[in-house]
C-alpha cells in the first residue's frame, strides 16, 4: 500500500495532466525515492491509484534508465562514459572506483553502500571526466579526488 | 562566461548571459525584472496581437537550438490559430539535455531560469496554448528546484496563472521531470514520455502542430530557443538578427571541452569562426597536445577536421560545407586520443540508446559496435571498413523511424574518411597503437584494460552480428544497467 506521504507527493503531480496515467512516470520516481527500488508490489501500488496494470507500469520501469527494478545500495554513482570524458579519460576513473569499491558497473558494494553504474552525458563535459552520486555532481575527477569524495558519503 | 574581459561583445550584445551573475548563481526574480526581465511579456501583452509574436521570431531568422536548426517561427505558423482553432493547445520546452558534449541548457536553466519561463509565456502567447510543459532531464535536480522556484515567484509577480497581467491570457506552466533514456529528447518520443508511455518515435503525419500531446496542436522547442525569444520581442527581429556575423542572425550559446586551455560555454554571434572560440575563448591546446579534429555540436555531428576551422558557426555555413552545427558545445579531439575508440564509443552510446522501434537502428548499431570493437581491439579485417560504409548507408534517414540512427552515421561516416590511416593501422598493426604506446596516465584514454573486458567492465561484446531480440534495448546493456 502506498504510504500517506506518496499518496500526497503523487497526487500532488496528478492536476498537472488532463488524464491520470500521465502521472505514471513521476508516481514511479516517488515511490523509488521512497523505497529505494521498483519492487512488484510498488509498481502495484502505483497502479491502483492511477487505473494502470502492473505489467503496464513495468514497460514503463523496463525502457527508463533511472527506474531501478532491483534494490540498489544507498547512493548510486553514475559515472559518465559518452565521447568527452572518453576523451579526457574516463576509463581510468572507471577503473579506479571499481578497484575502490570491488565491485563492477552495474553492482552494489556487498555492504549496501553504493551501487556503482554507468550514465550517458552528464553535461559537465567542460569539467571531465565526470559523475554524478545521487543528486550532486562531480568534474574534474582524478583517482586522489575520487577517493575523498568516496569517503564523504556514509 | 567568466573570464569577462575575454568575451567579445558587451552585455547588451548578450541577450542571454549579459544579465548573469559573476558568480553564475540564478538570477532571482527581482534582479531578472531589475535586468528588464518580463518587459517582453509586458510589451507582447500590450502591443503585440499573437500572431505578431510569430511574426517577429519568423523575422528574427532563430533557428532551433536542440540541433537540428529547423525555423522557429516557421514551426509556430503551423498551429491552427483563430476562432475555429481546437481550444486546447501545448508548448513543450524540450530540456532533457542529453546528446553526448552537450551543455548549454543546464547552463542556462542554472544562470536564469526566469528567461526560460518568459520564452515560453511568449511561445504560448502566440501560439494561443494555455498550459505548457517543461521536460527536465532526470539527473537535473538542482535545475528542476530552480525552475520550481522561479515558477512559484513568477506566478505570486501576476506572470503566469490567470488573466496574466490584467489581460484575457492565462497560463500554467508544469514541470516535468523525465525518468531517464535519450529517446526522450527526440520531439515525438518526448510526447510518449510526457504522457509517462515509452519514449518510442510517433509516425508522421499528423504533424505535431496539429496532433500532438493528447492529439492537441503542440509545438516542442529546445530551452535556448526559447531563452532567445525574450531578446527578439525586447530588441525588435532586427536588432537582434544584427547580433550575428553572418545572415542567420542572433547570438547562441558556444562551447567548448575536450583538452583545450580553458573550457567553458560563451554566449557568441552565430557566425563566429570555430577557430575564434578555440584559439581565442578556449585559449588554444593544452601544451604537448595537437588538434586533430572538432565534433562541434553533440554525438550527432560529423567530425570537422582541424584545417576547416575557420568556418562561421552557423547552420548554413556548416551544412555547405558538408558539416552540421548541432548544439554548438564543441569536442576537441587531440592527438592522443584514439580516433577509432572514439567512434566506437559514440556508436556505443547509440547502440544503447536504440529504443528498439525499428529494424536498422536496433540491429544495424550493436553490428557497426560489433565490427568497430574488432577494429579496436586487434581483430579488425579491411573488408570491414567496406561493411561499416554500407551499414551507414543501412541506417540512413530514408531507412528509419526517427533521426537517432541517421545521426550515428554522422561521426561513423566522417571518421571512415578522416582517419582512414588510423583505421587502416588498427587492422594491419592487429592492435590499438594508442593504447599500447600511450600507457602513461593522463596521456589519453588509456587505462590498463583487461583484453577480454567488455565496454560495461566484464561482459565481452559478441564479435558477431548480435542475435534479434526483442524490442525495449539491448539485453545486457541498457535495460540491465537500470537494474
Amino acid at each position: 500500500m502506498l504510504t500517506d506521504d506518496e499518496r500526497a507527493a503523487i497526487e500532488a503531480t496528478m492536476h498537472h495532466y488532463p488524464h491520470r496515467e500521465a502521472a505514471a512516470a513521476g508516481a514511479l520516481r516517488t515511490v523509488q525515492r521512497s523505497r529505494g527500488y521498483l519492487s512488484d508490489e510498488a509498481l502495484a501500488d502505483v497502479g491502483e491509484l492511477l487505473g494502470l496494470t502492473v505489467d503496464e507500469l513495468d514497460s514503463r520501469a523496463t525502457f527508463f534508465n533511472m527506474l531501478f527494478r532491483r534494490p540498489v545500495g544507498r547512493h548510486v554513482i553514475l559515472i559518465c562514459d559518452s565521447d568527452c570524458c572518453y576523451v579526457m579519460a574516463y576509463e581510468q576513473m572507471r577503473d579506479h572506483i571499481a578497484a575502490r569499491l570491488g565491485v563492477g558497473l552495474g553492482e552494489t558494494t556487498p555492504d549496501g553502500r553504493f551501487t556503482f553504474l554507468p550514465i550517458v552525458c552528464l553535461a559537465q563535459c567542460d569539467h571531465a571526466p565526470a559523475m554524478q552520486i545521487d543528486e550532486d555532481f562531480y568534474g574534474d575527477l582524478t583517482p586522489e579526488r575520487i577517493d575523498e569524495i568516496l569517503a564523504s558519503y556514509d | 562566461m567568466t573570464d569577462e574581459p575575454l568575451q567579445p561583445t558587451t552585455p547588451e550584445q548578450r541577450p542571454l548571459t549579459g544579465a548573469f551573475r559573476p558568480d553564475r548563481q540564478a538570477l532571482d526574480i527581482a534582479e531578472y525584472e531589475a535586468a528588464g526581465g518580463y518587459g517582453a511579456l509586458r510589451r507582447a501583452l500590450r502591443d503585440m496581437a499573437p500572431g505578431d509574436v510569430t511574426q517577429a521570431v519568423s523575422d528574427s531568422g532563430l533557428r532551433g537550438r536542440g540541433g537540428a536548426g529547423y525555423a522557429t517561427g516557421r514551426k509556430w505558423s503551423f498551429v491552427p490559430m483563430g476562432a475555429d482553432a481546437p481550444p486546447v493547445k501545448y508548448v513543450v520546452c524540450n530540456g532533457d539535455e542529453m546528446e553526448p558534449g552537450s551543455f548549454k541548457d543546464r547552463f542556462l536553466i542554472e544562470g536564469s531560469p526566469h528567461l526560460l519561463i518568459e520564452g515560453m509565456a511568449l511561445a504560448c502567447y502566440a501560439i494561443g496554448a494555455s498550459t505548457g510543459y517543461i521536460f527536465v532531464r532526470a539527473q537535473y535536480d538542482k535545475p528542476y528546484a530552480l525552475l520550481s522556484r522561479a515558477l512559484d515567484d513568477a506566478r505570486e509577480r501576476g506572470y503566469l496563472g490567470e488573466r496574466i497581467l490584467g489581460t484575457d491570457f492565462s497560463l500554467e506552466i508544469n514541470l516535468h521531470m523525465s525518468v531517464g533514456r535519450y529517446m526522450c529528447g527526440e520531439a515525438s518520443g518526448m510526447l510518449n514520455a510526457l504522457q509517462s508511455d515509452r519514449a518510442n518515435p510517433r509516425w508522421r503525419p499528423p504533424h505535431m502542430a496539429s496532433a500532438g500531446l493528447w492529439s492537441r496542436p503542440t509545438v516542442i522547442n529546445n530551452v535556448e530557443s526559447l531563452c532567445c525569444v525574450p531578446g527578439i520581442v525586447t530588441l525588435g527581429p532586427e536588432r537582434w538578427r544584427a547580433l550575428g556575423l553572418t545572415d542567420e542572425g542572433g547570438t547562441r550559446i558556444c562551447g567548448v571541452s575536450g583538452r583545450a586551455q580553458r573550457t567553458g560555454a560563451w554566449e557568441l554571434p552565430v557566425g563566429t569562426p570555430l577557430r575564434e572560440m578555440i584559439e581565442g575563448l578556449a585559449g588554444g591546446m593544452r601544451d604537448g597536445y595537437r588538434l586533430r579534429a572538432v565534433l562541434p555540436g553533440g554525438a550527432s555531428t560529423p567530425f570537422i577536421p582541424a584545417a576547416d576551422i575557420d568556418i562561421p558557426m552557423d547552420f548554413d555555413h556548416m551544412k555547405k560545407a558538408g558539416y552540421g552545427l548541432g548544439t554548438g558545445t564543441a569536442l576537441l579531439v587531440d592527438d592522443s586520443v584514439c580516433p577509432v575508440g572514439l567512434t566506437l564509443n559514440l556508436l556505443r552510446f547509440f547502440a544503447q540508446e536504440s529504443c528498439g522501434w525499428c529494424t536498422p537502428c536496433w540491429a544495424g548499431l550493436p553490428w557497426a559496435v560489433s565490427v568497430l570493437s574488432d577494429i579496436e581491439e586487434g581483430r579488425g579485417r579491411p573488408e570491414q571498413l567496406d561493411l561499416l560504409e554500407e551499414q551507414c548507408w543501412f541506417m540512413g534517414e530514408e531507412m528509419c523511424f526517427c533521426d537517432l540512427a541517421p545521426s550515428a552515421t554522422k561521426p561513423l561516416r566522417t571518421a571512415l574518411k578522416l582517419f582512414r590511416d588510423d583505421f587502416d593501422r588498427h587492422i594491419a598493426e592487429g592492435r590499438c597503437s594508442y593504447r599500447h604506446d600511450r600507457p602513461a596516465a593522463g596521456a589519453g584514454p588509456a587505462g590498463a584494460r583487461p583484453a577480454a573486458t567488455g565496454p560495461l567492465g566484464g561482459r565481452p561484446l559478441p564479435s558477431a552480428p548480435p542475435p534479434p531480440r526483442r524490442p525495449g534495448g539491448l539485453p545486457g546493456l541498457a535495460p540491465e544497467r537500470a537494474r
